[in-house]
C-alpha cells in the first residue's frame, strides 16, 4: 500500500524529516508516537501533498504510484485521507454540504455516479449515527463553534463517509472525553478491513488499547528511531522517549 | 466616448445618422450625441404625452448644468456624452434554429449554471420547440396577474394606459434632479418595467418567474417603477444569472419603489453583464440609481443584489424610511475579479419613528479588482427609536486586489441604536488545503468557501435563483486562484 524510502522533507528551508523508511501493507494499522515537534504532522502533510512541504530526497509510493506527481485532491480521490490534528473551520458551509461536495467530487474523479440529495442524506445519517453526530450538528457550519471533541468526531465521520484506503489519523484522540474516545475508536475499528491501512499518530497508549496497532514506530528528530509491536507503546508509556535519545526539536 | 463607439462599431451596427430629427422620425436610431432634439426624438418615438416630454426636457436642461460625480473609488477614462447614441429601437434578436448555432462558450456557462435546456434556448434566442410553449406560459402568467389586478408592463405601455399612476409616482422617489446619472436617465430613458399592486393584493407569483421566461434585451437607460398599494406585497427579480453581453458600454438605470402602508416590496437583482476582457478592455459601466420609499407606516422594502458583472459598478440601492415602523433591508454580494471596479452599498434614511434597517454586505475581490462598500445610515431629528444593524464583510482572494469599507453615519436623534460590524478576511491556504484533502478541486473549494461566506445573503434570494446564484459565484471566480 504505502512505501516510503529515505524521505527527506524541508519546510521553509528547514529540514524536518531526515530519512524516513516506512512500509504499510494493506490491512495494517501502524501507530506513530514521538515527542512534540518530532515531525509526525509533517509526515502526514507530506502524504497529503501540502504545499510548502518539499521532498528533497527519497520517494513515496502509494499502490505503486509516485505520490509526488499527484495533486492534493487527486491523492484524496485515490484514497488518501488525513484526519487533521487541527481541523479547519469553513464558515457558512454546513457540514452536510461540505460532506456532499467532498464525496461527490471524489466519486466524480473516480468516474462514479454522483449521489443525489436523497441518497446522500440516507448515507450520511447512517454513518453519523454510530459517531453520535446528530442532524443539528450536520446543519451547522463545518467545525465552526464545534468543541474540540466534536471536531474530532466530525473528522472521523468524514473518514467513514469517504472510505479511504489509507487513513492517517493525526492525534484524533486528543481532546476527547472517555466516552467520545470509545465512540471514535469504535468508529475507526469498524473501518478496519484487509483492504484498508491506517496510520494512527498519538501521544497516548490509551488509544492503542482500543485501536490495537500491528506495528508501533517511534519518530524522533525526523527519524524513525524504533519500531516494534503493540507492546512498544506500553514501554514508552513507562519510560518516555529519553531512551531513544530524543531531542524534541 | 471612444470606447462606446468602438464597441458599437464592432457589433457592426453603426450607420451614421443621415437625416435631421425633423425629417426622419421613422429612423431606428437617434442621432449621435445628446441635444434637446434627441430627447424630443425619444419622446416622439414613444408617442408620449406633452407632460412627459416637458418632464424629460426639464431633466435634460438640468443635466446640462451638472457634472459627473467623482467621489466613488473607480477610475475610467472621461466619458464623452456627445459621442454616444441615446436611442435605438429594441432589436429583434435573430432567431436561431438550434443550440448548435450558439456560441459554445455561452452554452458552457449555461451548463455550469444548470439552466434547463429549454430555457437555454430561450436565453440564447433559439426558436423553442413545441414541448415548451413559452408564449402560452407567458399568457397564463398574464391572465393570472390580470385576475389579481396587478399591472405589469413596459414603462412605455404604462405611460399610455395608466398615465395617472405614472404621473403621480414617476420621479417621486428619485427626482429628476437627483444625481448626474439619474438626471440623464430622466431625460433619455426608454426601456424598463412598471408594476402596480393594488391594495391588499399579494402578487400571485414571483415576478422573476415571468421574467425568466420572457427574457428581453436590457436597455441602456431603463426606468423601472414599482408601486405597492396599502397592504400589498410583491417580489421582483431583475436580471439573469446567464451572462449578458451588451454593445452599450454606458448603462444608467433608475429604479423607484413605493411602498404604502403595510406594503412589502422585495427587489432582487442578479447582474452579470460583460465585465471586460482579461486586460480590462470593454465591459459595461453600470451607473445605477435605485431607491425605495417606505412611504406608508409598517411598510418594508428589501433589496437583495448579486453583482458579478460589469467593468464598473456604481450602485447604492437605498431606502427612505418615511413611514413609522417601516423597515429597510439591503443584502448584497458584490464579486469583483480581473480588472473590475465595484463601488456599491446602500443608504438607509430614517425619517419615521421606530424605523429599522439591516445591511448585510459581502464583498469578494479577486484578481486585480477593487471592491468598495460605501454606505450611509442617516437618522433624522424626529426619528425616534431607530435601529440599524450593519455588517460588512470583505473577502480577498490573492494579493493584487483590494477591498474598502466606507461607512457614513449621521444621527440627529439620540435614541438611535446603530450597530456596525466589519470584517476583512482572506481564503487561507489552510482552508483550501483542507478542502482539497477531501478531494475537492481548487476552484470548487474556492467556490464552496465563498458561497459559505455569502450564505446570509444567498438565503434572501428567491428559491429558484438561489441555486443558480451559488453556481454563478463559483463561475465569476474562475481563474482567480493558482
Ligand atoms: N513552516 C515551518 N517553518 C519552520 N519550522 C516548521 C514549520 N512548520 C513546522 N515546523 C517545525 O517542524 C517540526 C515538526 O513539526 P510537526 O508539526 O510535524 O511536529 P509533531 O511531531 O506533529 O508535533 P506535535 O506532537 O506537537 O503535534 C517542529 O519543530 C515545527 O516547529
Ligand atoms: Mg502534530
Amino acid at each position: 500500500m504505502l512505501e516510503i524510502r529515505n524521505l527527506h522533507v524541508t519546510v521553509d528551508g528547514k529540514e524536518i524529516l531526515k530519512g524516513i523508511d516506512l512500509d504499510v501493507a494493506a490491512g495494517e494499522v501502524h501507530a506513530i508516537m514521538g515527542p512534540n515537534g518530532s515531525g509526525k504532522s509533517t509526515l502526514s502533510y507530506v502524504l497529503a501533498g501540502r504545499e510548502g512541504y518539499e521532498v528533497t530526497e527519497g520517494s513515496i509510493l502509494f499502490n505503486g504510484q509516485d505520490l509526488r506527481e499527484m495533486g492534493v485532491d487527486e491523492r484524496a480521490a485515490a484514497g488518501i485521507f488525513l484526519a487533521f490534528q487541527y481541523p479547519l473551520e469553513i464558515p457558512g458551509v454546513t457540514t452536510m454540504t461540505f460532506l456532499k461536495t467532498a464525496l461527490n467530487a471524489q466519486r466524480k474523479a473516480r468516474g462514479e455516479e454522483e449521489l443525489d440529495a436523497v441518497r446522500f442524506l440516507k448515507l450520511v445519517r447512517e454513518k453519523a449515527k454510530p459517531l453520535n453526530v446528530n442532524d443539528e450538528m450536520l446543519k451547522r457550519a463545518l467545525n465552526v463553534g464545534y468543541s474540540g471533541g466534536e471536531k474530532k468526531r466530525a473528522e472521523v465521520l468524514q473518514m467513514s463517509l469517504l472510505e479511504p484506503s489509507l487513513a492517517v489519523l493525526d492525534e484524533t484522540d486528543s481532546g476527547l472525553d472517555i466516552d467520545a474516545l470509545k465512540t471514535v475508536a469504535e468508529g475507526v475499528n469498524a473501518m478496519r478491513s484487509p483492504e484498508r491501512s491506517m496510520i494512527v499518530i498519538t501521544h497516548y497508549q490509551r488509544l492503542l488499547d482500543y485501536i490495537v496497532p500491528d506495528v508501533v514506530h517511534v519518530l524522533s528528530g525526523g527519524r524513525i528511531v524504533k519500531t516494534g509491536g503493540k507492546e512498544l507503546a506500553l514501554e514508552l508509556e513507562k519510560s518516555g522517549y529519553a531512551a531513544y535519545g530524543a531531542d524534541a526539536a | 466616448m471612444a470606447a462606446v463607439r468602438e464597441t458599437v462599431e464592432t457589433v457592426g451596427e453603426v450607420e451614421k445618422y443621415k437625416y435631421g430629427f425633423s425629417t426622419d422620425i421613422e429612423s431606428e436610431k437617434a442621432p449621435l450625441g445628446l441635444t434637446e432634439d434627441t430627447v424630443r426624438f425619444i419622446s416622439a418615438k414613444k408617442n408620449e404625452p406633452a407632460w412627459l416630454l416637458e418632464w424629460r426636457l426639464a431633466a435634460f436642461r438640468r443635466w446640462l448644468t451638472m457634472t459627473e460625480p467623482t467621489w466613488a473609488k473607480v477610475t475610467y477614462p472621461p466619458i464623452d456624452f456627445q459621442d454616444a447614441y441615446y436611442y435605438s429601437a429594441p432589436k429583434q434578436q435573430a432567431k436561431l434554429d438550434s443550440l448548435d448555432q450558439v456560441d459554445p462558450k455561452l452554452l458552457e456557462t449555461y451548463e455550469k449554471l444548470g439552466i434547463p435546456l429549454t430555457e437555454q434556448k430561450m436565453l440564447a434566442g433559439v426558436a423553442v420547440d413545441a414541448v415548451f410553449d413559452s408564449v402560452s406560459v407567458v399568457t397564463t402568467f398574464k391572465e393570472k396577474l390580470a385576475e389579481a389586478g396587478v399591472i405589469f408592463c413596459p414603462m412605455s405601455e404604462a405611460v399610455a394606459k395608466h398615465p395617472e399612476l405614472v404621473k403621480k409616482y414617476l420621479g417621486s422617489v428619485v427626482p429628476t434632479s437627483d444625481n448626474f446619472y439619474a438626471t440623464l436617465n430622466s431625460a433619455v430613458f426608454s426601456e424598463g418595467s412598471f408594476v402596480y399592486i393594488p391594495e391588499g393584493v399579494r402578487c400571485p407569483m414571483e415576478l422573476s418567474t415571468y421574467f425568466r421566461i420572457n427574457e428581453k434585451q436590457t436597455g441602456q437607460f431603463e426606468r423601472t417603477l414599482i408601486i405597492a398599494e396599502k397592504g400589498s406585497c410583491v417580489s421582483y427579480l431583475e436580471g439573469c444569472t446567464a451572462p449578458q453581453r451588451d454593445e452599450n458600454q454606458l448603462h444608467a438605470a433608475v429604479v423607484e419603489l413605493v411602498a404604502l402602508d403595510d406594503a412589502e416590496i422585495k427587489y432582487s437583482t442578479v447582474q452579470n453583464w460583460f465585465p471586460g476582457d482579461e486586460e480590462g478592455k470593454g465591459g459595461v459601466y453600470n451607473f445605477v440609481t435605485k431607491r425605495g420609499d417606505c412611504r406608508g407606516a409598517n411598510s418594508k422594502i428589501s433589496w437583495t443584489q448579486v453583482e458579478t458583472g460589469s467593468a464598473i459598478t456604481w450602485k447604492y440601492p437605498s431606502c427612505i424610511l418615511r413611514g413609522d415602523n417601516s423597515r429597510g433591508e439591503f443584502y448584497s454580494i458584490a464579486i469583483s475579479n480581473g480588472h473590475q471596479q465595484v463601488d456599491s452599498g446602500t443608504k438607509m434614511i430614517h425619517l419615521g419613528r421606530n424605523t429599522t434597517s439591516r445591511i448585510i454586505s459581502k464583498g469578494i475581490s479577486a484578481g486585480k479588482s477593487s471592491n468598495t462598500y460605501r454606505g450611509l445610515v442617516s437618522v433624522h431629528r424626529k426619528a425616534e427609536n431607530v435601529r440599524n444593524f450593519t455588517q460588512c464583510d470583505s473577502l480577498l482572494i490573492g494579493s493584487k486586489c483590494s477591498a474598502h469599507t466606507v461607512p457614513y453615519v449621521e444621527t440627529k436623534n439620540p435614541t438611535a441604536v446603530l450597530e456596525h460590524e466589519a470584517t476583512t478576511s482572506k481564503i487561507s491556504d489552510d482552508q483550501l488545503f483542507y478542502c482539497m484533502q477531501r478531494g475537492i478541486g481548487e476552484e470548487e473549494a474556492v467556490a464552496l468557501i465563498v458561497n459559505g461566506f455569502c450564505r446570509d445573503v444567498l438565503q434572501q434570494l428567491p428559491m429558484e435563483f438561489a441555486v443558480e446564484a451559488q453556481k454563478l459565484v463559483g463561475i465569476s471566480l474562475e481563474g482567480s486562484v493558482g
